[in-house]
Protein backbone atom coordinates (compact mmCIF):
# COMPACT_ATOMS: atom_id res chain seq x y z
CA UNK A 1 0.00 0.00 0.00
CA UNK A 2 1.20 3.47 -0.89
CA UNK A 3 -0.79 5.71 2.01
CA UNK A 4 0.79 8.30 3.22
CA UNK A 5 2.70 7.93 6.28
CA UNK A 6 0.65 9.39 9.15
CA UNK A 7 1.76 12.96 9.91
CA UNK A 8 4.28 13.11 13.14
CA UNK A 9 2.90 14.40 15.99
CA UNK A 10 6.12 14.30 18.32
CA UNK A 11 9.50 14.40 17.07
CA UNK A 12 11.82 12.85 19.87
CA UNK A 13 15.25 14.39 19.75
CA UNK A 14 18.57 12.87 21.07
CA UNK A 15 20.76 15.63 22.70
CA UNK A 16 24.57 15.19 22.12
CA UNK A 17 25.74 14.66 18.48
CA UNK A 18 21.99 15.26 17.22
CA UNK A 19 20.54 18.39 18.50
CA UNK A 20 23.55 19.60 19.58
CA UNK A 21 27.80 19.46 18.31
CA UNK A 22 29.66 17.15 20.28
CA UNK A 23 29.01 15.61 23.42
CA UNK A 24 28.36 17.83 27.11
CA UNK A 25 30.03 15.71 29.12
CA UNK A 26 33.37 15.22 27.35
CA UNK A 27 33.60 18.37 25.60
CA UNK A 28 31.80 21.09 28.39
CA UNK A 29 30.39 23.41 26.17
CA UNK A 30 28.35 22.70 22.95
CA UNK A 31 26.67 24.51 20.09
CA UNK A 32 23.34 23.90 18.18
CA UNK A 33 23.57 24.47 14.19
CA UNK A 34 21.42 27.43 12.82
CA UNK A 35 19.58 24.73 10.73
CA UNK A 36 18.83 22.57 13.37
CA UNK A 37 17.08 25.68 15.31
CA UNK A 38 15.35 26.76 12.40
CA UNK A 39 14.03 23.22 12.22
CA UNK A 40 13.05 23.36 15.54
CA UNK A 41 11.02 26.46 15.63
CA UNK A 42 9.20 25.83 12.42
CA UNK A 43 8.62 21.96 13.68
CA UNK A 44 6.59 24.01 16.75
CA UNK A 45 5.01 26.75 14.23
CA UNK A 46 3.48 23.93 12.61
CA UNK A 47 1.97 22.27 15.66
CA UNK A 48 4.88 18.78 16.11
CA UNK A 49 5.47 18.87 19.64
CA UNK A 50 8.81 17.58 20.29
CA UNK A 51 10.30 15.97 23.35
CA UNK A 52 13.76 14.44 24.17
CA UNK A 53 15.53 11.58 25.39
CA UNK A 54 19.15 11.56 26.22
CA UNK A 55 21.89 10.07 27.80
CA UNK A 56 23.15 12.70 30.22
CA UNK A 57 22.47 13.95 33.44
CA UNK A 58 19.24 15.47 33.71
CA UNK A 59 20.18 19.07 35.45
CA UNK A 60 23.48 19.84 33.13
CA UNK A 61 21.54 19.18 29.90
CA UNK A 62 18.42 20.94 30.82
CA UNK A 63 20.13 23.81 31.84
CA UNK A 64 22.31 24.26 28.42
CA UNK A 65 19.33 23.69 26.78
CA UNK A 66 17.95 26.82 28.63
CA UNK A 67 20.91 28.74 27.70
CA UNK A 68 20.97 28.27 24.26
CA UNK A 69 17.26 29.67 24.20
CA UNK A 70 15.25 25.93 23.21
CA UNK A 71 14.40 24.61 26.25
CA UNK A 72 10.87 26.00 26.18
CA UNK A 73 10.62 24.22 23.15
CA UNK A 74 10.58 20.55 24.43
CA UNK A 75 8.05 18.90 26.34
CA UNK A 76 8.79 15.78 28.50
CA UNK A 77 12.35 15.81 28.34
CA UNK A 78 13.66 12.33 29.22
CA UNK A 79 17.03 12.89 30.08
CA UNK A 80 18.98 9.84 32.43
CA UNK A 81 20.37 6.52 31.90
CA UNK A 82 17.86 3.95 30.88
CA UNK A 83 16.94 2.69 27.47
CA UNK A 84 15.96 5.11 25.03
CA UNK A 85 12.85 2.63 23.97
CA UNK A 86 11.75 3.27 27.58
CA UNK A 87 11.44 6.82 27.65
CA UNK A 88 10.29 6.97 23.89
CA UNK A 89 7.31 4.78 24.85
CA UNK A 90 7.06 6.69 28.37
CA UNK A 91 6.53 9.80 26.08
CA UNK A 92 4.08 8.22 23.78
CA UNK A 93 1.95 7.30 26.81
CA UNK A 94 2.37 10.62 28.44
CA UNK A 95 0.96 12.15 25.47
CA UNK A 96 -1.72 9.38 24.96
CA UNK A 97 -0.65 9.44 21.35
CA UNK A 98 -0.15 6.74 18.97
CA UNK A 99 3.51 4.76 18.65
CA UNK A 100 2.82 5.49 14.73
CA UNK A 101 2.55 8.93 15.23
CA UNK A 102 6.10 9.66 17.00
CA UNK A 103 9.31 9.77 15.53
CA UNK A 104 12.88 9.58 16.89
CA UNK A 105 15.99 11.47 15.86
CA UNK A 106 19.62 10.15 17.21
CA UNK A 107 22.93 10.14 15.49
CA UNK A 108 23.72 6.16 16.90
CA UNK A 109 22.57 3.63 14.77
CA UNK A 110 22.64 1.26 18.07
CA UNK A 111 20.38 3.58 19.77
CA UNK A 112 18.10 4.05 16.50
CA UNK A 113 18.06 -0.03 16.24
CA UNK A 114 17.05 0.01 19.86
CA UNK A 115 13.91 2.02 19.70
CA UNK A 116 13.44 0.44 16.19
CA UNK A 117 13.26 -2.83 17.69
CA UNK A 118 11.15 -2.58 20.63
CA UNK A 119 8.89 -0.05 18.88
CA UNK A 120 8.84 -0.77 15.61
CA UNK A 121 5.74 1.46 14.94
CA UNK A 122 8.42 4.21 15.93
CA UNK A 123 10.18 6.22 12.86
CA UNK A 124 14.03 6.85 12.88
CA UNK A 125 15.98 9.08 11.82
CA UNK A 126 19.52 9.58 11.75
CA UNK A 127 21.11 13.14 12.79
CA UNK A 128 22.08 13.86 9.23
CA UNK A 129 18.88 14.28 8.22
CA UNK A 130 17.80 16.57 10.88
CA UNK A 131 18.29 19.49 8.62
CA UNK A 132 15.83 17.82 5.77
CA UNK A 133 12.40 16.83 8.15
CA UNK A 134 11.05 20.52 7.08
CA UNK A 135 10.48 18.71 3.25
CA UNK A 136 9.12 15.57 4.32
CA UNK A 137 5.51 15.32 4.11
CA UNK A 138 5.33 13.75 7.70
CA UNK A 139 6.68 16.69 9.12
CA UNK A 140 3.95 19.30 7.37
CA UNK A 141 0.70 18.78 8.39
CA UNK A 142 -2.14 19.90 5.81
CA UNK A 143 -3.35 22.46 7.85
CA UNK A 144 -1.81 24.53 10.44
CA UNK A 145 -4.22 25.83 12.85
CA UNK A 146 -4.34 28.49 15.33
CA UNK A 147 -4.42 25.58 18.03
CA UNK A 148 -2.09 23.55 16.55
CA UNK A 149 0.72 26.59 16.76
CA UNK A 150 -0.63 26.68 20.40
CA UNK A 151 -0.20 23.25 20.94
CA UNK A 152 3.12 22.77 23.02
CA UNK A 153 2.03 25.78 25.34
CA UNK A 154 -1.33 23.70 26.35
CA UNK A 155 0.86 20.58 26.56
CA UNK A 156 3.36 22.34 28.74
CA UNK A 157 0.27 23.64 30.52
CA UNK A 158 -1.09 20.36 31.13
CA UNK A 159 1.85 19.01 32.32
CA UNK A 160 1.72 21.46 34.91
CA UNK A 161 -1.64 20.86 36.00
CA UNK A 162 -0.99 17.37 36.42
CA UNK A 163 2.06 18.02 38.58
CA UNK A 164 -0.38 19.99 40.91
CA UNK A 165 -2.60 17.22 41.24
CA UNK A 166 0.28 14.75 41.87
CA UNK A 167 0.92 17.13 44.76
CA UNK A 168 -3.19 17.92 45.86
CA UNK A 169 -4.21 15.18 48.62
CA UNK A 170 -8.00 16.00 48.61
CA UNK A 171 -10.64 13.97 46.20
CA UNK A 172 -9.77 14.36 42.60
CA UNK A 173 -13.49 16.39 42.66
CA UNK A 174 -11.93 18.82 45.23
CA UNK A 175 -9.18 19.25 42.83
CA UNK A 176 -11.04 19.70 39.49
CA UNK A 177 -12.96 22.55 41.38
CA UNK A 178 -9.74 23.78 42.85
CA UNK A 179 -9.23 24.63 38.69
CA UNK A 180 -11.57 27.33 37.70
CA UNK A 181 -12.72 25.01 34.76
CA UNK A 182 -15.26 26.67 32.69
CA UNK A 183 -16.71 25.27 29.41
CA UNK A 184 -17.83 27.25 26.53
CA UNK A 185 -20.11 25.47 23.71
CA UNK A 186 -21.52 27.41 21.30
CA UNK A 187 -22.33 27.13 17.08
CA UNK A 188 -18.84 26.21 15.53
CA UNK A 189 -18.01 29.35 13.26
CA UNK A 190 -16.77 28.89 9.39
CA UNK A 191 -13.38 29.57 10.54
CA UNK A 192 -13.56 26.86 13.94
CA UNK A 193 -14.31 24.27 11.18
CA UNK A 194 -10.99 23.33 10.80
CA UNK A 195 -9.83 23.05 14.42
CA UNK A 196 -13.15 20.84 14.57
CA UNK A 197 -12.02 18.31 11.98
CA UNK A 198 -8.46 18.18 13.34
CA UNK A 199 -9.86 17.54 16.74
CA UNK A 200 -12.04 14.28 14.93
CA UNK A 201 -8.98 13.03 13.52
CA UNK A 202 -6.82 13.32 16.78
CA UNK A 203 -9.37 11.21 18.88
CA UNK A 204 -10.29 8.25 17.79
CA UNK A 205 -10.37 7.13 21.58
CA UNK A 206 -13.85 9.38 22.12
CA UNK A 207 -15.01 9.34 18.85
CA UNK A 208 -18.03 7.16 19.29
CA UNK A 209 -18.41 5.89 15.32
CA UNK A 210 -15.13 6.05 14.37
CA UNK A 211 -16.48 7.74 11.47
CA UNK A 212 -14.25 10.49 10.30
CA UNK A 213 -16.47 13.49 9.16
CA UNK A 214 -14.08 15.30 6.54
CA UNK A 215 -13.71 19.70 6.94
CA UNK A 216 -15.74 19.44 3.66
CA UNK A 217 -18.71 17.59 5.02
CA UNK A 218 -18.63 19.66 8.28
CA UNK A 219 -18.90 22.85 7.01
CA UNK A 220 -21.62 21.29 4.67
CA UNK A 221 -23.48 21.12 7.84
CA UNK A 222 -23.38 24.68 9.04
CA UNK A 223 -25.92 26.01 6.52
CA UNK A 224 -28.01 23.02 6.91
CA UNK A 225 -31.50 23.87 9.59
CA UNK A 226 -31.61 20.59 10.83
CA UNK A 227 -28.08 20.07 11.88
CA UNK A 228 -26.08 21.73 14.41
CA UNK A 229 -22.41 21.81 14.71
CA UNK A 230 -21.52 22.68 18.69
CA UNK A 231 -17.36 23.41 19.31
CA UNK A 232 -16.93 23.06 22.73
CA UNK A 233 -13.70 24.80 24.26
CA UNK A 234 -12.96 25.11 27.86
CA UNK A 235 -10.35 27.21 30.18
CA UNK A 236 -8.57 26.96 33.56
CA UNK A 237 -6.40 28.76 35.74
CA UNK A 238 -3.26 27.31 33.86
CA UNK A 239 -5.20 28.99 30.30
CA UNK A 240 -6.50 27.64 27.54
CA UNK A 241 -7.32 24.57 26.35
CA UNK A 242 -8.57 25.76 23.00
CA UNK A 243 -10.93 23.40 21.00
CA UNK A 244 -11.78 20.09 23.19
CA UNK A 245 -14.65 18.93 21.72
CA UNK A 246 -16.94 19.20 18.64
CA UNK A 247 -20.91 17.81 18.76
CA UNK A 248 -22.79 16.98 15.48
CA UNK A 249 -26.41 17.31 16.61
CA UNK A 250 -29.38 16.72 13.99
CA UNK A 251 -32.46 17.74 14.69
CA UNK A 252 -35.89 15.98 14.05
CA UNK A 253 -39.82 16.76 15.30
CA UNK A 254 -39.59 14.03 18.18
CA UNK A 255 -35.97 13.46 18.67
CA UNK A 256 -31.92 15.36 18.50
CA UNK A 257 -29.31 12.71 17.29
CA UNK A 258 -25.98 13.02 17.69
CA UNK A 259 -24.23 11.73 15.13
CA UNK A 260 -20.65 12.68 16.15
CA UNK A 261 -19.48 13.93 19.80
CA UNK A 262 -15.69 13.76 19.91
CA UNK A 263 -13.50 15.05 22.54
CA UNK A 264 -9.75 15.51 23.26
CA UNK A 265 -7.72 13.25 24.97
CA UNK A 266 -6.79 16.70 27.46
CA UNK A 267 -9.92 17.05 28.87
CA UNK A 268 -10.90 13.26 29.47
CA UNK A 269 -9.92 13.46 33.12
CA UNK A 270 -11.90 16.59 33.83
CA UNK A 271 -15.30 14.61 32.78
CA UNK A 272 -15.82 16.55 29.74
CA UNK A 273 -17.80 14.08 28.14
CA UNK A 274 -19.96 13.49 30.88
CA UNK A 275 -20.83 17.25 31.60
CA UNK A 276 -21.79 17.72 27.68
CA UNK A 277 -23.84 14.86 27.31
CA UNK A 278 -25.35 16.06 30.32
CA UNK A 279 -25.81 19.77 29.23
CA UNK A 280 -27.43 18.07 26.28
CA UNK A 281 -29.73 16.12 28.27
CA UNK A 282 -31.07 18.81 29.82
CA UNK A 283 -31.30 20.81 27.19
CA UNK A 284 -32.95 18.10 25.42
CA UNK A 285 -35.21 17.71 28.71
CA UNK A 286 -36.37 21.48 28.37
CA UNK A 287 -37.22 21.05 24.51
CA UNK A 288 -39.05 17.87 24.80
CA UNK A 289 -37.34 15.89 22.76
CA UNK A 290 -35.91 12.65 23.13
CA UNK A 291 -32.22 11.85 22.56
CA UNK A 292 -30.37 9.17 19.92
CA UNK A 293 -26.81 8.42 19.90
CA UNK A 294 -25.11 6.66 17.05
CA UNK A 295 -22.44 4.18 18.37
CA UNK A 296 -20.28 2.09 16.26
CA UNK A 297 -17.96 -0.25 18.33
CA UNK A 298 -14.59 0.24 17.71
CA UNK A 299 -11.50 -0.83 19.53
CA UNK A 300 -10.72 1.85 21.02
CA UNK A 301 -13.77 3.66 22.04
CA UNK A 302 -15.01 1.41 25.14
CA UNK A 303 -15.00 4.49 26.65
CA UNK A 304 -17.63 6.61 24.89
CA UNK A 305 -19.66 3.56 25.41
CA UNK A 306 -19.14 3.82 28.72
CA UNK A 307 -20.11 7.75 28.88
CA UNK A 308 -23.46 6.75 27.26
CA UNK A 309 -24.66 3.98 29.48
CA UNK A 310 -23.55 5.76 32.29
CA UNK A 311 -25.40 8.50 31.07
CA UNK A 312 -28.42 6.59 30.51
CA UNK A 313 -28.38 5.55 27.19
CA UNK A 314 -29.73 2.44 26.09
CA UNK A 315 -30.74 0.58 22.98
CA UNK A 316 -34.24 0.19 23.90
CA UNK A 317 -37.12 0.53 20.86
CA UNK A 318 -39.03 4.04 20.70
CA UNK A 319 -40.98 5.84 17.51
CA UNK A 320 -38.84 8.39 17.77
CA UNK A 321 -36.26 6.63 15.77
CA UNK A 322 -37.85 6.22 12.69
CA UNK A 323 -37.10 10.13 11.94
CA UNK A 324 -33.28 8.69 11.72
CA UNK A 325 -30.96 6.62 9.23
CA UNK A 326 -27.84 5.94 10.73
CA UNK A 327 -25.28 4.05 8.47
CA UNK A 328 -24.78 0.19 8.41
CA UNK A 329 -23.20 -1.53 11.31
CA UNK A 330 -23.93 1.67 13.56
CA UNK A 331 -26.54 1.33 16.53
CA UNK A 332 -28.50 3.72 17.77
CA UNK A 333 -28.70 4.49 21.43
CA UNK A 334 -31.81 5.74 22.95
CA UNK A 335 -32.50 8.36 26.35
CA UNK A 336 -35.73 9.79 27.39
CA UNK A 337 -34.22 13.09 29.25
CA UNK A 338 -35.16 14.45 32.57
CA UNK A 339 -33.75 17.74 33.54
CA UNK A 340 -30.40 18.12 34.61
CA UNK A 341 -28.53 20.05 37.28
CA UNK A 342 -25.85 21.69 36.07
CA UNK A 343 -22.13 19.96 37.28
CA UNK A 344 -20.53 21.08 40.56
CA UNK A 345 -17.09 21.22 38.96
CA UNK A 346 -16.56 23.55 36.72
CA UNK A 347 -18.87 26.30 35.04
CA UNK A 348 -21.09 25.82 31.59
CA UNK A 349 -21.81 28.33 29.25
CA UNK A 350 -23.77 27.77 26.25
CA UNK A 351 -26.01 29.28 23.94
CA UNK A 352 -29.88 28.90 24.18
CA UNK A 353 -30.02 25.47 22.66
CA UNK A 354 -30.56 25.92 19.06
CA UNK A 355 -32.02 29.61 19.57
CA UNK A 356 -30.11 31.97 18.73
CA UNK A 357 -30.08 34.21 21.79
CA UNK A 358 -27.30 35.44 24.01
CA UNK A 359 -25.35 33.09 25.73
CA UNK A 360 -26.10 32.46 29.25
CA UNK A 361 -24.18 30.40 31.79
CA UNK A 362 -26.19 26.85 33.08
CA UNK A 363 -27.58 27.54 36.30
CA UNK B 1 -13.41 -24.43 37.98
CA UNK B 2 -11.14 -22.72 40.35
CA UNK B 3 -9.35 -20.00 41.25
CA UNK B 4 -8.88 -17.88 44.04
CA UNK B 5 -11.68 -15.72 43.44
CA UNK B 6 -14.47 -18.38 43.67
CA UNK B 7 -15.33 -18.20 47.19
CA UNK B 8 -15.48 -14.60 47.60
CA UNK B 9 -18.26 -13.39 49.97
CA UNK B 10 -20.08 -9.95 49.61
CA UNK B 11 -17.46 -8.44 52.30
CA UNK B 12 -14.54 -9.43 50.43
CA UNK B 13 -15.49 -7.88 46.96
CA UNK B 14 -16.73 -4.47 49.20
CA UNK B 15 -13.65 -4.57 50.88
CA UNK B 16 -11.46 -5.28 47.15
CA UNK B 17 -13.67 -2.20 45.51
CA UNK B 18 -13.34 0.21 48.71
CA UNK B 19 -9.19 0.09 48.46
CA UNK B 20 -9.73 0.26 44.84
CA UNK B 21 -11.99 3.77 45.31
CA UNK B 22 -10.19 5.01 48.91
CA UNK B 23 -6.38 4.79 45.93
CA UNK B 24 -8.22 6.28 43.73
CA UNK B 25 -10.31 9.25 45.20
CA UNK B 26 -7.57 9.34 48.90
CA UNK B 27 -11.26 9.26 50.50
CA UNK B 28 -13.13 6.55 52.01
CA UNK B 29 -16.60 5.41 51.00
CA UNK B 30 -19.34 4.16 52.31
CA UNK B 31 -21.00 1.00 51.06
CA UNK B 32 -24.25 3.18 50.45
CA UNK B 33 -22.53 6.50 49.45
CA UNK B 34 -23.29 7.68 45.80
CA UNK B 35 -20.03 7.99 43.95
CA UNK B 36 -21.26 10.30 41.51
CA UNK B 37 -23.02 12.97 43.42
CA UNK B 38 -20.69 15.87 42.22
CA UNK B 39 -22.69 15.35 38.52
CA UNK B 40 -19.45 15.02 36.75
CA UNK B 41 -17.76 11.74 36.73
CA UNK B 42 -15.38 11.89 34.38
CA UNK B 43 -15.67 9.20 31.51
CA UNK B 44 -12.01 8.26 31.92
CA UNK B 45 -13.19 7.35 36.19
CA UNK B 46 -16.53 5.56 34.75
CA UNK B 47 -14.20 3.14 32.32
CA UNK B 48 -11.48 2.74 34.99
CA UNK B 49 -14.36 1.48 37.68
CA UNK B 50 -15.46 -0.83 34.70
CA UNK B 51 -12.33 -2.47 33.78
CA UNK B 52 -11.09 -2.47 37.37
CA UNK B 53 -14.64 -4.34 38.23
CA UNK B 54 -14.21 -6.92 35.20
CA UNK B 55 -10.59 -7.17 35.64
CA UNK B 56 -10.57 -8.15 39.70
CA UNK B 57 -13.32 -10.05 39.53
CA UNK B 58 -13.12 -12.27 36.21
CA UNK B 59 -16.88 -11.14 34.64
CA UNK B 60 -17.92 -8.97 31.69
CA UNK B 61 -20.02 -5.82 32.00
CA UNK B 62 -21.43 -5.06 28.67
CA UNK B 63 -25.27 -4.18 27.19
CA UNK B 64 -28.00 -3.23 30.21
CA UNK B 65 -25.31 -3.86 33.27
CA UNK B 66 -23.38 -1.11 31.99
CA UNK B 67 -25.03 1.48 33.63
CA UNK B 68 -24.26 3.59 36.28
CA UNK B 69 -26.95 2.96 38.85
CA UNK B 70 -24.86 -1.00 38.83
CA UNK B 71 -21.78 1.21 39.61
CA UNK B 72 -22.77 3.95 41.71
CA UNK B 73 -21.88 2.84 45.18
CA UNK B 74 -19.44 0.12 46.42
CA UNK B 75 -22.68 -2.20 47.87
CA UNK B 76 -23.99 -1.99 44.19
CA UNK B 77 -20.92 -2.90 42.73
CA UNK B 78 -20.84 -5.48 44.93
CA UNK B 79 -24.33 -6.87 43.72
CA UNK B 80 -23.39 -6.41 39.82
CA UNK B 81 -20.21 -8.99 40.78
CA UNK B 82 -21.97 -11.50 42.46
CA UNK B 83 -24.56 -11.50 39.96
CA UNK B 84 -22.82 -11.84 37.22
CA UNK B 85 -20.36 -14.18 39.15
CA UNK B 86 -23.09 -17.09 39.82
CA UNK B 87 -24.63 -16.24 35.98
CA UNK B 88 -26.96 -14.43 36.73
CA UNK B 89 -28.78 -12.25 33.99
CA UNK B 90 -26.79 -10.09 32.03
CA UNK B 91 -28.39 -7.61 29.75
CA UNK B 92 -27.91 -7.15 25.87
ZN1 LIG C 1 -37.53 8.10 21.67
Amino acid sequence: MSETPPVVKCLVWDLDNTLWNGTLVEDGHVEVDDAVRKVIVELDARGVLQAVSSRNDHDEAWARLEELGLAEYFVLPHIGWGPKSESVRRIAEQLNFSLKTIAFIDDLPTERAEVEYHLPEVRCYPAEQADALLGLPEFSPPVVTVDARRRRQMYQAGFERDQEREKYQGADEEFLRSLDLVMRIGKARDEEITRVEELTLRTSQMNATGVHYSDAALRSFLSEENHDVLVVSMTDRFGPHGAVGVMLIEKAARAWRIKLLATSCRVVSFGAGAVLLRWLTDAAARAGVHLVADFRRTERNRMMEVAYRFAGFTTAQCPCLTSFSPPEGTECLHLEPVRQDPPTTMRVITPEPHVAGPEAEWL
Amino acid sequence: MTDSTTDLTVADIEQRVGEFLEAKTRMTWEPEVDLFASGAVSSLFAMELVVFVESTFGVAVEGTDLAMDNFRTVRTMSSLVTRLRTGGDGGA
